[in-house]
């Protein structure tokens, strides 16, 4: 069966240390993370990755008011990546447009908004918003895309935990070669930062991320020390098309998707197994017609909790560990861990590699876990490389959702 | 508290929820929907914020009373001066 290759024409993008691609990729070439304190309703000062992004660039005031904070970010970032695919929107056929956005939860901010509002009068549910349900329900970020766009097409999200972001542009690719649609809108969005029930849901866990005096060195994968999750919130999302769509508008091509598989660990609700991620990049390598040896970047999905980063190391050492010049570098060590945006911005913080051929770091890392040990990673400072042609990006989530995602640089 | 007064809390009410509106030349007779984007949602937010700021309840039945300044005036002030 003929299936059109797929490829990269736009990004747009929000994250803790930057509101353009640009900005994003300078900061993480220089080391700069930007986490911060906040203080979380019941839960006090905690580290988190904000987005400073101006709302009002793309909503009007009405619609911060009525909306979410995913649908803010969703909207931000889909806006933007239309600005940069070059795509004549206005005057095109908004039917044939699909929105496929990624999220690891969504409403749990407004629930929880919504309960602390009624404690205020007693818990009287009259006073509960009519705007709860249009706000909770699980399509709202990619459906506020919508109304904001005027796009007609499929909307929907695709709930995937943690590997969010990388289904919602497999969604895509699967849909564009369907031909369901022409142009896809695909990635992921996270509002997570507020909800308390989140972080305290961690804490619980032991998976809470804590750093003595530095919040930017929190999230520290790989460290000896590392003790959790910095929750971020974020967004990131491509423009998807038909390589010969792309060509016949003459189109940027930034990159082409090539591979990808998503499975299940069928073990634990929590704890990884590296025997499934394992089979997940060595699948996704086999749709790519690819071997180990041919990949460049290995982005990791490491968090900073201790189990999870030694779990997934183990599974680059089955699939890569004899590979020379195949690098691996986390993303997470910068912005936290962006929950459904994490796969689609990590992904985008990396694609610059095809264009400067330098690899970013993995930062914060000063002693090495002896568990973490894998040849090639890029600790501290960025690593320039003759070139980097073929990037599989890592996502994993509980209930055992594994993703990996191969992209290649376009060559015709 | 007299009908103008009650209409302002109305326009206060509408300038809250609906902040990209110009509130200053609202027409007394005139329907709010017809001078302004206001939808049924934001209708609501009209009520839940007489519930929630002036402890005011509106029966369902009772919405179409809200439908211009005018008639806000009519119907309110009697509600709020009985509080």
């Amino acid at each position: 069966m003929h299936q059109s290759r797929i490829v990269i024409t736009g990004i747009g993008l929000t994250s803790p240390n930057g509101n353009t691609l640009e900005e994003y990729r300078k900061n993480l070439l220089d080391g700069v993370a930007r986490i911060q304190m906040i203080d979380l309703r019941y839960m006090g000062k905690v580290p988190a990755g904000v987005c400073d992004f101006d709302p009002k660039k793309y909503q009007t005031r009405k619609e911060l008011r009525v909306g979410t904070r995913a649908g803010s970010i969703a909207i931000y970032s889909a806006r933007e990546a239309i600005a940069d695919s070059g795509l004549d929107f206005e005057n095109m056929d908004k039917s044939r447009f699909g929105v496929y956005i990624g999220t690891t939860e969504h409403g749990n901010v407004e629930t929880e908004n919504e309960v602390y509002n009624i404690s205020k009068f007693d818990y009287d549910t009259r006073y509960w918003t009519h705007h709860h349900n249009p706000r909770t329900v699980a399509n709202n970020p990619a459906g506020e895309i919508t109304i904001n766009t005027g796009i007609t097409g499929p909307h929907y999200t695709i709930g995937a935990a943690c590997a969010a972001g990388n289904a919602g542009l497999v969604q895509a690719l699967q849909m564009l070669r369907l031909g369901e649609v022409d142009v896809a809108l695909a990635g992921g969005v996270s509002e997570s930062i507020q909800s308390f029930g989140i972080f305290a849901g961690f804490k619980s866990q032991g998976a809470l991320g804590t750093h003595e005096s530095d919040p930017n060195k929190t999230s520290r994968p790989f460290d000896k020390t590392r003790n959790g999750i910095v929750v971020s919130e974020g967004g990131c999302i491509y423009v998807l098309e038909r390589l010969e769509d792309a060509q016949a508008r003459g189109a940027n091509i930034i990159a082409e998707i090539v591979g990808y598989k998503i499975n299940s660990d069928a073990s634990d609700y929590v704890l990884p197994n590296p025997e499934r991620q394992a089979e997940c990049m060595r699948a996704a390598l086999k749709v790519a017609g690819m071997q180990a040896d041919e990949v460049d970047i290995v982005n990791t999905h490491a968090t900073s909790t201790p189990m999870g980063d030694i779990q997934e190391c183990k599974a680059i050492r089955e699939v890569f560990g004899e590979c020379a010049t195949t690098y691996i570098n986390n993303t997470k060590s910068f912005i936290g861990h962006a929950m459904g945006a994490a796969g689609a911005l990590e992904l985008a913080g990396n694609i610059p590699s095809f264009k400067d051929n330098i690899i970013h770091p993995t930062i914060n890392v000063e002693q090495l876990d002896p568990e973490c040990h894998l040849t090639n990673l890029v600790i501290n400072k960025p690593r320039k490389v003759d070139a980097v042609k073929v990037i599989l990006n890592n996502s994993f989530g509980m209930l055992g959702i594994n993703s990996a995602l191969i992209v290649r640089k376009f060559e015709d | 508290m007299t009908e103008d007064q009650v209409k302002q809390i109305v326009v206060d009410i509408i300038n809250e929820i609906a902040p990209d509106e110009d509130t200053t030349g609202l027409k007394d007779e005139i329907n709010l929907r017809d001078q302004m984007d206001l939808d049924s949602m934001d209708f609501l937010d009209i009520v839940m914020e007489l519930r929630k700021q002036h402890g005011i309840e509106v029966p369902e039945a009772e919405y179409p009373q809200l439908a211009s300044l005018a008639s806000c005036g009519t119907y309110l002030t009697p509600l709020f001066n009985a509080k």
